[in-house]
């Protein structure tokens, strides 16, 4: 379970003086559930989700992910998530296989349970053909479901993911979406971020929508709907952030 | 902290940094190509022109002394010499080469010698043009036999034994042990060597563990893993550190084989010289290699400290060229002749190492100087890590935009 209380962030910057690039967000997301965070860009979704991961270390509040608190426990977080995004690359000296040992390793699985779990894992994403490929001379799509079974080794209870089919092609996007939706199946709990509408209509049990750093709506698809009288997810969208979007602007 | 964790982090880079062919390159085939290269190149060129310098026969120009006829026919006997008439322009033909040397003999030479009387015949040569100096000393060899043959002459005149003239001799016979006699020649270069090669070793592996890996973006990638920064900033570390020795150790193995190959070569036993000696305790190179390890240690950790705060590999490599500068003044400034080590010089980082070495190698060891030393780099060393750590957890740094 993931929950956030009260996030804040705060950045300086030389020219603009403070940001507030998270501000008082709260949310909840339970197991066997997708949260889909919306927003435009610089709205603050990779930042609230990174703070989530524990990248990053909230400035006030916090959140608590599967109980541990992630500014107090940060690497029991970690060890509870899987973080993936378009900014988490693969090294590209090792191959798809150590890849995902290493980050088995590094969540302190023996090796036999690596092995078996890896062996698993790899059978199950189709991957076996390139497991002894380095990840530099890997398709993107190879790319991205080594980056899945990065995520996966440890299986972890909560996933996190951060606009993770941005500047992919259909097939690879299908694979992802695909992938986010069986972890929903297996209980996990499960929060990303996404421009795209139709997966957030398609995946989402619960929607939030940020700006500014601010979390102005949140609820399910219908919900939003009955309370903003539009279908389309976008013009929901557009009608929360709309006036705060002009303001901003100007 | 989970020293399992920091294992598995310095193995992951170690078969990433093995793999790496611009690794491969600047810590293993530069170090261990660079001395042979060097060194045999810089042996052939001198020695083909030693011997094109030798096999010419000098041409040397007689100015005056024709009133000294048995001066000029002493002269003229000298087989390896080509003497040519002699010429108005005799200083521009020996600037432009035309000539090797001049020799001046001076009016009633030959009289004054009879008379008893001291003359000063004058050589005239290019000085640091070989082939020059080799026809001058063809020259003076030849006058100074001609003078021993007149001294003779006039000694057997009075009925005087030579010894007259040589009352006792003078021998020189060195007392230093050989290592000190290498150290203070070729020796005090290694600790020289050993400490700029374990910097620029560490620098490749400082800014592609760091900087590379913001620019590839696997830093995200790391952070979302349950390893604590310090476990990370550890291994990572450990990684630039084996890096550094690395080059450094086979920096000294490739210069040390290079000069023992070349001190037994038969090409220098044959040429009659002495060649290089490097007859170096391992024990000294041993203590040398223990004073660089802090500041191994110091330079590993200043480097991923610097280039951790580049976005790029490019840019991180703009902030680490200057600092070669840094550690190149000091180390250079402890081989000049004359500086010695002194208790202020012992704290200052680099140039007291540098200065230490040099000393080791030379046989000589203080251990006094030695001991605040050593606990003086660790203590530097020590801080360097601990800022490199303490970088390693600001987010300003590791996401900088």
């Amino acid at each position: 379970m993931i929950e956030a209380r009260g996030l804040c962030k705060r950045f300086h910057d030389k020219k603009r003086g403070e940001i507030r690039a998270v501000d008082n967000v709260s949310f909840r997301c339970e197991p066997g559930k997708i949260y889909g965070l919306l927003g435009a860009n610089g709205a603050g979704k990779t930042t609230t989700l990174r703070m989530l991961a524990t990248i990053l270390e909230p400035t006030d509040g916090t959140a608590l992910v599967c109980g541990y608190d992630v500014v107090e426990q940060p690497e029991k977080v970690r060890a509870n998530v899987g973080f993936l995004s378009t900014a988490t690359a693969l090294y590209p000296r090792l191959t798809a296989q150590e890849m995902v040992e290493y980050f088995g390793r590094l969540n302190g699985i023996d090796e036999v349970t690596l092995k078996k779990r890896v062996d698993d894992i790899f059978t199950r994403l189709d991957m076996n053909e390139f497991r002894d490929r380095r990840c530099d001379k890997l398709s993107t799509g190879m790319k991205q479901k080594t980056s899945i079974a990065r995520t996966l080794v440890h299986d972890p209870p909560v996933m996190i993911f951060d606009e993770p089919t941005t500047g992919l092609d259909v097939m690879t996007a299908r694979t992802i979406i695909s992938f986010i939706s069986d972890c929903r199946s297996q209980g996990k709990t499960v929060i990303f971020s996404t421009h795209i509408m139709s997966e957030v209509e398609r995946l989402c049990d619960n929607i939030g929508i940020i700006h500014d750093g601010k979390l102005l709506a949140e609820g399910t698809l219908p919900h939003l709907r009955d309370n903003y009288r539009e279908h389309d997810l976008e013009e929901i969208i557009v009608k929360v952030v709309g006036p705060r979007f002009a303001n901003s602007e100007a | 902290m989970n020293f399992k964790a920091v294992g598995i982090v310095y193995r992951k880079e170690l078969t990433e940094w093995l793999r790496d062919r611009r690794t491969l390159i600047s810590t293993v085939l530069v170090p261990l190509l660079m001395f042979p290269i060097l060194i045999s190149g810089m042996i052939s060129v001198s020695s083909i022109l030693l011997g094109n310098a030798k096999k010419e026969i000098p041409k040397v120009m007689i100015i005056e002394g024709d009133d000294s006829p048995d001066v000029l026919k002493a002269l003229h006997g000298i087989k390896d010499l080509q003497f040519v008439p002699y010429a108005e322009n005799w200083r521009d033909q020996i600037t432009d080469k035309e000539i090797r040397a001049a020799v001046r003999i001076p009016k009633g030479f030959q009289a004054s010698l009879q008379n008893g009387n001291s003359q000063t015949v004058e050589i005239y040569y290019y000085e640091g043009e070989i082939k020059s100096e080799f026809g001058a000393e063809h020259v003076e060899k030849s006058l100074t036999e001609y003078k021993d043959t007149i001294v003779a002459g006039r000694l057997k005149a009075e009925d005087l034994s030579a010894s007259v003239l040589s009352p006792f001799e003078i021998k020189k016979e060195n007392t230093a042990p050989p290592e000190k006699v290498s150290g203070a020649g070729v020796g005090s270069f290694i600790g020289y060597m050993v400490i700029i090669l374990s910097m620029t070793g560490a620098m490749y592996p400082a800014i592609d563990l760091t900087a590379g890996e913001k620019e590839r973006g696997t830093m995200e990638t790391i952070l979302s893993s349950p390893v604590s920064r310090l476990e990370l900033v550890l291994g990572k570390f450990l990684l630039v550190l084996s890096a550094s020795l690395t080059t450094a150790i086979l920096s000294v193995i490739s210069m040390g084989s290079s000069f023992y190959f070349l001190g037994h070569s038969q090409a220098v036993a044959s040429s009659g010289e002495h060649g290089l000696q490097m007859n170096l305790g391992w024990i000294s190179i041993l203590a040398v290699f223990l004073m660089a390890l802090p500041l191994s240690v110091l330079f590993s950790a200043v480097l991923m400290t610097v280039a951790l705060f580049a976005k790029t590999y490019k840019e991180a490599q703009s902030y680490l060229t200057p600092m070669t500068f840094v550690v190149v003044i000091p180390a250079i400034a402890s081989v000049m002749p004359g500086v010695e080590l002194s208790p202020k010089l012992a704290l200052i980082p680099i140039l007291n190492t540098s200065l230490v070495c040099k000393e080791i190698i030379t046989g000589t060891y203080h251990w006094h100087s030695i001991m605040v030393i050593f606990a003086s780099t660790c203590v530097y060393a020590a801080a360097a890590i601990f800022v490199a750590v303490k970088m390693f957890q600001r987010e300003s740094v590791l996401f900088r935009s």
